[in-house]
Order: C-alpha cells, then structure tokens, then sequence
C-alpha cells in the first residue's frame, strides 16, 4: 500500500538546543485512519505541521506522498482543521460560504463549476448540515460549526485529511459525535487521516492506529494494545 | 446641483469611490486591518507633499506612496518584523512626519493642501476622473476575478496556506487595493477620512447582514449612498465633503446598530 506521510529520522526545534521531536520515524498508510497523542508541549502539532509542509525538519526528511511535505505538488487535496477552528471573518459567513472556501484552492479564479458545486453539496451531505446551508455559521452549536470545517474540509476531495486538536472546547456528546462521523467518513471515503490531539478516549474506538508522542515516538500500535497506564484519566469514556 | 459641471464630475468620481472603498474594506475589516487605509492615506500625505516639492501632479506621487505605504506594511506584517498594529504605527508616524517636513520644504502649507487632505468637490477635473474610473475599475475586475481566493483566505488563512493558495500573494493584493482606493479617493474624501469609508460601511452592513455576500452587497450600497448624499449635503451646506460624507456613514452604523438591536430584541 502506497506510504502517505513518511518521518524518516526526523529532528525539529523552533529555538537552538531545546528540541521539540528528536529522531521520529513514521509511515502512515494511503486509507491509514491514525490518532497522534500525546501531553501539551510534547511535539504532536508539530508533527502534523512538519506533515503538511509548513515546517522545514532541521534534520532528516519528510515526504507527503512520496513527495517532499515542503514542496508537495497536489496540496489542494488536503484537507485541513486548524486548532480551535473559528471564523477568520466577522461577517456572518453561512455554513454553504464556509465550506465553498474548501474548494477555493481547487477552483481559485473564475466560476464555480457544476462540479464544485455538487461537491460542495455532497459535502455539506456528508457531514449532515445541508438543511442548515444557507444559516450563519455563529448561529450553529459548537459541534455543529466542527462539522462544518469538516465539510470544509471534505469539499476539496482530499485524499489526507488533517485534524489538530479539533475536540478543544466541544462538549463530550459532541467529541463522541465526532468520532463517529470521522469513522463513517473514513469507511466511506477511504481517506488517509491523520487526528492530533491530547485526549483520544472518544476517538480510540474507531482509529486503526494509535501513536503517542513525547519528543520521540513513544508508542505505536493498535489503540488496544496500549498499555491500561497511558489511557487518559481525563476522559470519562476510556 | 447637476446642472454644473463640476458637481456631475465629483458625483461620478464619487459613485466610483463609493463602489471601490466598501468593497476593499470588506477584506481589511475580515482581517482585523481596519486601520490600514488609515496608515496608507498617512503614507499618501507623503505623496502629495513629494509632489509639491518636485513639481509634478501630487495625485501620481501620492499613489506611489501609498503603493509603498502597503508594500511596506504587508512586509512588516507577513515576515513578522513587527505585530500588525505595530507595522500600521511605524508606517503612520513615519509618513505624516515625512509629509510635515516634505510640505514645510516645499513651502505648499497653503488652502490648497486641505483639499488633499480633506477632499474638495471643486477640483475634480475630466483627466481626474477618467483616473478614477479606469483605477477603480480595475480594482473591481481584480476583486472579481480573485474573489473566492480572497474569502477563502479571509475564512481560515492557515487552512489556506495547507492548500496550497499564494497566501502571501493575495494579502498582497489586498494591500495593493486598499493603496490604489486611497489614490482615486483622495480627491473627493481626502487623504485622512478616506479609511473611514473603506471601514464604516462595512461595519455597518455586518450588523444587519446575514451572509458573506448579503455583507458585501450592503456595504457598496451603504458606502454607495453616504457618498451621494454627503455630496449633496456638501454641495448646500457649504461643507467639505469628506467630512459630509463620512458623518452620513456613522449615521448608517447609527441606524444599522439600532435596527441589530430592535432584531434581537425581537
């Protein structure tokens, strides 16, 4: 199976002798549904950043789909959930507005082709919100507006979808909707997702692979062959 | 009122202005940038006293230096030399101070300055007028044509970036645009109100839109009439008229403000 996102001894810091990863080695499969954990500081959004490109590794390589992440060629086929997703805008953008902006990178100038309107509608579908289009975005529940960058997301047809802490500042019922979804949209879609975030008890059950961060790769494997002492207390759900 | 030249040329150039300054605002106002065009028409200031020092047409000086003005400030702002409300004060101060001691070395402190400064329903000419509408037009046409990429980046800018859009380019462009807003209006608003047409529409639209492009639409009609009818105020009232019009806009943020509150209370 074609290799996604490739960490071949991987070295990164944003200031000199105090590294954030040191030496990370990781192969995640094309269709791979993986969960990146770990504690605050411990380098995971940094990993998703060197993932995507936006970092440069100060030693060793990263490829996104056998292509250096830096200088990788189809970037409008991935999608993306900053952390704490919110609207750049003040103006009250509807949810159709936010998730057309998933297909900008796709069709930047010109007109919205029939294509791109029917995948805009196909993700709005998808994550359930096609009766609430036309709505704006702040007059949706926090989960709600999580779905939302999710069609967002999922509008551009990417072939790796990203997520950096996206259960920060949603309620549990909404994490555990989240999960469910991302494990729908995984069996559906076949896509290659790559989830970061500090607590993982509502994602463990629908994730493949579970890889704990802590500057090094400090395990990685299925999420029930994780040791009982490295679930997270915090979650009621564990 | 139309049955003078001069007053049909200023309403021309005005509906140009009117049209063009919401629309690039709305993208400096998404950004948090609603001071910009304040810094650029401070840089522009700069402009029109280099022109008058060098003896060619402070409309052209004062748009190269609002041009620069931007460039700097996207500069400044995009590489993180300095926060953003540190790039607009550097990049203010310099400029009126630039243009104070340009204007004193010129010997141009005179009547005619504060028609830069303030806008002047008088001095719109045929030549100016065809400036403004061929600039105006063309910020419109680059509007139009990069409109998705600019809304997209407005909406998430690091989803943007991850995508693959020339970020960096299209904040550029919107710089550019707030620059090329400041050198066609300064004739009719002035240099040091023209920020505040670009931002008070937009501001007010926002209270009582309910989308994205119901915002934009509101704010080139409410920038649209405050311009039109601050002219004509100007024009019986014997009054600047960048200052005409910008008050008829606070009045339209007045208005939108109470019918938001009569909407919720509702």
């Amino acid at each position: 199976m074609p290799v996604a996102v490739e960490f071949e001894h991987v070295d990164f810091s944003y200031l000199r002798g105090r590294p954030v990863l040191r030496d990370v080695e990781l192969a995640v499969a094309a269709g791979e549904f993986v969960a990146v954990a770990g504690p605050n500081g411990g380098g995971k959004t940094t990993l998703l950043r060197l993932a995507l490109g936006l970092e440069r590794p100060a030693g060793g390589t990263v490829r996104l789909f056998g292509e250096p992440a830096h200088r990788f060629s189809n970037r409008p086929s991935l999608g993306y959930l900053a952390q704490r997703t919110h609207l750049g805008v003040q103006a009250p953008a509807t949810v159709r507005e936010v998730v057309a902006a998933g297909r900008a990178a796709r069709r930047p100038f010109g007109r919205l082709r029939a294509e791109d309107r029917s995948a805009i509608d196909e993700a709005m579908e998808r994550v359930g919100l096609e009766g609430l289009a036309g709505r704006p975005l702040t007059r949706l529940s926090g989960g709600q507006q999580q779905r939302a960058f999710i069609a967002k997301a999922l509008a551009a047809e990417p072939r790796l979808l990203a997520l950096d802490e996206p259960t920060t500042g949603v309620d549990v019922e909404a994490q555990e909707a989240l999960a469910e979804l991302l494990g729908r949209l995984h069996g559906e879609l076949g896509v290659t997702i790559l989830y970061v975030s500090h607590e993982f008890g509502a994602i463990e059950g629908v994730v493949q692979r579970l890889v704990l961060v802590r500057e090094r790769i400090v395990f990685d494997g299925a999420p029930d062959a994780l040791p009982a002492l490295w679930h997270d207390p915090s979650h009621a759900h564990a | 009122m139309l049955d003078l030249e001069f007053m049909r040329l200023a309403f021309a150039a005005g509906a140009v202005v009117g049209l063009v300054a919401p629309v690039v605002g709305f993208f400096l106002v998404q950004r948090q940038m609603s001071l910009v065009g304040d810094g650029i028409g401070h840089v522009a200031f700069a402009g029109v006293a280099a022109g008058y020092l060098l003896g060619v047409s402070p409309v052209w000086t004062a748009l190269a230096a609002a041009i620069l003005g931007a460039v700097v400030i996207e500069w400044l702002r995009a590489y993180r030399r300095a926060a953003g409300d540190q790039a607009l004060a550097l990049v203010f101060y310099t400029g009126i101070a630039g243009g104070v001691v340009l204007i004193s070395a010129a010997g141009a402190l005179n009547a005619n300055l504060f028609t830069y400064l303030f806008g002047s329903i008088l001095t719109v000419t045929r030549r100016d007028l065809l400036t403004i509408v061929l600039l105006g037009s063309a910020a419109l046409a680059l509007v139009a044509v990069s409109l998705r990429a600019l809304l997209a980046v407005s909406i998430d800018e690091e989803g943007a970036r991850v995508a693959g859009l020339p970020v960096p380019v299209l904040n550029g462009v919107v710089s550019l645009l707030a620059a090329l807003t400041v050198g066609i209006s300064m004739r009719i608003v002035g240099i040091l109100l023209i920020a505040a047409l670009m931002v008070l529409p937009v501001i007010a639209a926002q209270r009582v839109a309910w989308s994205l492009r119901s915002a934009m639409g509101l704010s080139v009609a409410i920038g649209l009439a405050s311009v039109l009818a601050g002219l004509t105020v100007s024009y019986y009232g014997n009054l600047p008229p960048g200052g005409s019009i910008v008050l008829t806009a606070t009045g339209f943020f007045l208005a939108a403000s109470v019918l938001e509150l009569a909407h919720r209370r509702a």
